[in-house]
């Protein structure tokens, strides 16, 4: 695969300074965030581990800049996020491309949208080959099975060179074995484009398979309860002592018994 | 079967066993029993195109005998040719009992029901008139249709997309949208200056209103994570409104374009049976009023052979556009 040709990006750091969200509910608002701070250097791995419906996702929509903290701000390299940006995308657990798009029409979308189609048209196949769907550029999204589809989203993201890859489980509805494969190229791509990248997931093996950090969340209002650093030198194996030392630790923070 | 092996055996040519296009021959006996009745047997009064009926059904039917040969040489056992096969055998059958019933026995109640050969003669000598409406109708149609479907998608997305434009025009469609626009009839012809006027605003109000409401409906339950997507991929709002909500909503802007265009026929030709000098609905009134019935059906068969013909188009136009769609429905 041509990755000598994909010139690595900038990577984007990001602050999250005492940042408290709430979800408007209709009457009331629902505490989501609670004084979450967090710093994120650049090029790093950073994974978000909690229980479901803690509140990672919003971070998440923070970072994006699709929502605006109640309290709290959000920083990337210094500057407050405003409003969204193709610097800095977000990859959701459906991959939800545009149906009436074939596959290569969805990941024109971000340059086309900002009507900088014409230049980008290369990048627009290197995308496609990056994520090994240059065949099926001429597919429509129903044609395509859920890893496929889930490709086709991370090649729609990576063809704006982004400073910073927000990925809302992503890999939460595959089947396990396009899983694992999936585990793989996020790691390889990671590595040769050299993005920061923030994975939300409920997989404490995957977290420990991908990331440089795994920030470990209460339940809602999500709280930081413990930071693990992980060192291992990629590619990682899940039957690596030390990560499975990790992986028991983690699990029993999250109230899983060993045995389960 | 044995046969055909023995000739083969024999060293001789195979020679296909004789087959025959069942339906077609059956067609065949039908059309050529009506030419036979049509031309053999005295009308019971004078009604036209006899001679040229019974020619043309037996034209048909020789047809229909040479098909009954030829298609199965051509080894054909599929198509929507033979799909018809049955439906054949059954339009000779009809137009027999119609015959029967009308011309020869003069059991229908006569200014009212009229032989094919009648309708045959309105074809026959009455066609230029027939053109002539059809043109003022397509006229009619083809400008309050299109008026409408254009004022009523842009209102829709405009509805569908904007709080504003929401908050005071929703009301409004609620309000007089569900008001059949057969409604509008007496006040539509004093408020305009002809009524041709009149008559393009009902059917543009007809065609529209559904467009607008179903295409507003349609923008409106876009999955809000395809706009999530758009805005972190840098889209403007314009953006946005061209290459997201409108290509969602499209399945649901279908929707009330075929009910427009069921709409759009009703007011068509109530509008031109009110106030329209030329047009099919026109026709209509005109030939009723002197009683001309058989007028009145040719009008009818050009009526239903135009509106089959237009929804059948739009569904080409659907299927085309909703191309993507496949599998999903």
């Amino acid at each position: 695969m041509a990755l000598d040709t994909t010139a690595a990006v900038q990577p984007l750091g990001l602050t999250f300074d005492r940042v408290s969200h709430g979800n408007d509910i209709g009457k009331s608002v629902l505490p989501v965030l609670d004084e979450v701070t967090l710093d994120i250097r650049p090029g790093e791995f950073v994974a978000l581990l909690g229980p479901s419906g803690c509140g990672k996702s919003t971070l998440l929509r923070l970072a994006a800049g699709l929502e605006q903290p109640v309290r709290g701000r959000v920083e990337g390299d210094g500057k407050p996020v405003a409003a969204p940006g193709p610097d800095r995308v977000l990859v959701f657990q459906d991959a939800t491309l545009f149906p009436w798009r074939t596959v290569r029409g969805n990941v024109e979308s971000g340059p086309e949208a900002r009507g900088e189609l014409a230049a980008k048209r290369a990048r627009v196949d290197e995308a496609l080959a990056l994520v090994g769907l240059d065949a099926f550029g001429e597919a429509y999204p129903h044609q395509l099975s859920g890893g496929m589809a889930q490709r086709a989203a991370i090649a729609r993201a990576l063809v704006n060179d982004p400073r910073l890859l927000l990925l809302d489980e992503p890999l939460g509805k595959l089947d396990s074995l396009t899983r694992l494969n999936l585990q793989k190229d996020l790691v390889r791509l990671w590595q040769a484009r050299g993005f920061t990248a923030i994975l939300v997931t409920h997989d404490v093996e995957e977290a420990l398979l991908l990331a440089d950090r795994v920030i470990l969340f209460s339940p809602r209002p999500a709280r930081i309860v413990q930071e693990v650093r992980v060192d291992r030198p990629h590619p990682r194996r899940r039957d690596d002592p030390a990560l499975i030392a990790t992986r028991s630790a983690l699990l029993a923070r999250l109230g899983v018994l060993e045995d389960v | 079967m044995t046969d055909a092996i023995d000739l083969r055996q024999a060293g001789s040519p195979a020679v296909l066993p004789f087959r025959l296009w069942r339906e077609a021959a059956w067609a065949a006996l039908a059309w050529g029993a009506t030419a036979a009745v049509t031309w053999g047997l005295p009308d019971v009064i004078q009604w036209g195109a006899t001679g040229l009926f019974a020619l043309l059904s037996a034209a048909v039917a020789l047809v229909f005998l040479a098909l009954a040969f030829l298609v199965p040489l051509r080894g054909k056992t599929e198509g929507a040719l033979i799909h018809y096969g049955p439906w054949y055998i059954a339009l000779g059958l009809w137009l027999l009992a119609w015959e029967i019933l009308t011309a020869k026995l003069g059991w229908l109640p006569k200014p009212f029901f009229s032989p094919p050969q009648g309708l045959l003669h309105v074809f026959v000598t009455d066609w230029d008139r027939l053109l002539i409406c059809i043109a003022y109708t397509a006229r009619l149609w083809g400008l309050g249709f299109f008026l409408g479907i254009t004022l009523g998608f842009a209102a829709g997305v405009g509805l569908g997309w904007s709080r504003r434009f929401a908050y005071w025009g929703m009301p409004l469609l609620k309000l007089i949208g569900p008001v059949p626009a057969s409604a509008w009839i007496p006040c539509a012809f004093f408020l305009f200056p002809s009524t041709f006027h009149a008559s393009v605003f009902l059917v543009a109000l007809a065609s529209g209103i559904p467009v607008a409401i179903l295409t507003a409906s349609g923008i409106s339950q876009v999955n809000r994570a395809f706009y999530d997507v758009a805005r972190t991929l840098g889209a403007t709002a314009r953006w946005q409104v061209r290459n997201v909500a409108i290509p969602a909503a499209l399945p649901n802007v279908f929707v009330g374009l075929f009910m427009g265009l069921y709409y759009s026929f009703a007011v068509l030709v109530v509008a031109e049976m009110l106030g329209a000098k030329f047009g099919l609905g026109w026709y209509l009134q005109f030939n009723t009023a002197y009683s001309a019935y058989a007028n009145v059906y040719a009008a009818l068969v050009v009526m239903a052979l135009i509106c089959a013909g237009l929804v059948r188009v739009l569904f080409v136009v659907r299927d085309r556009v909703l191309g993507w769609q496949k599998g999903i429905l």
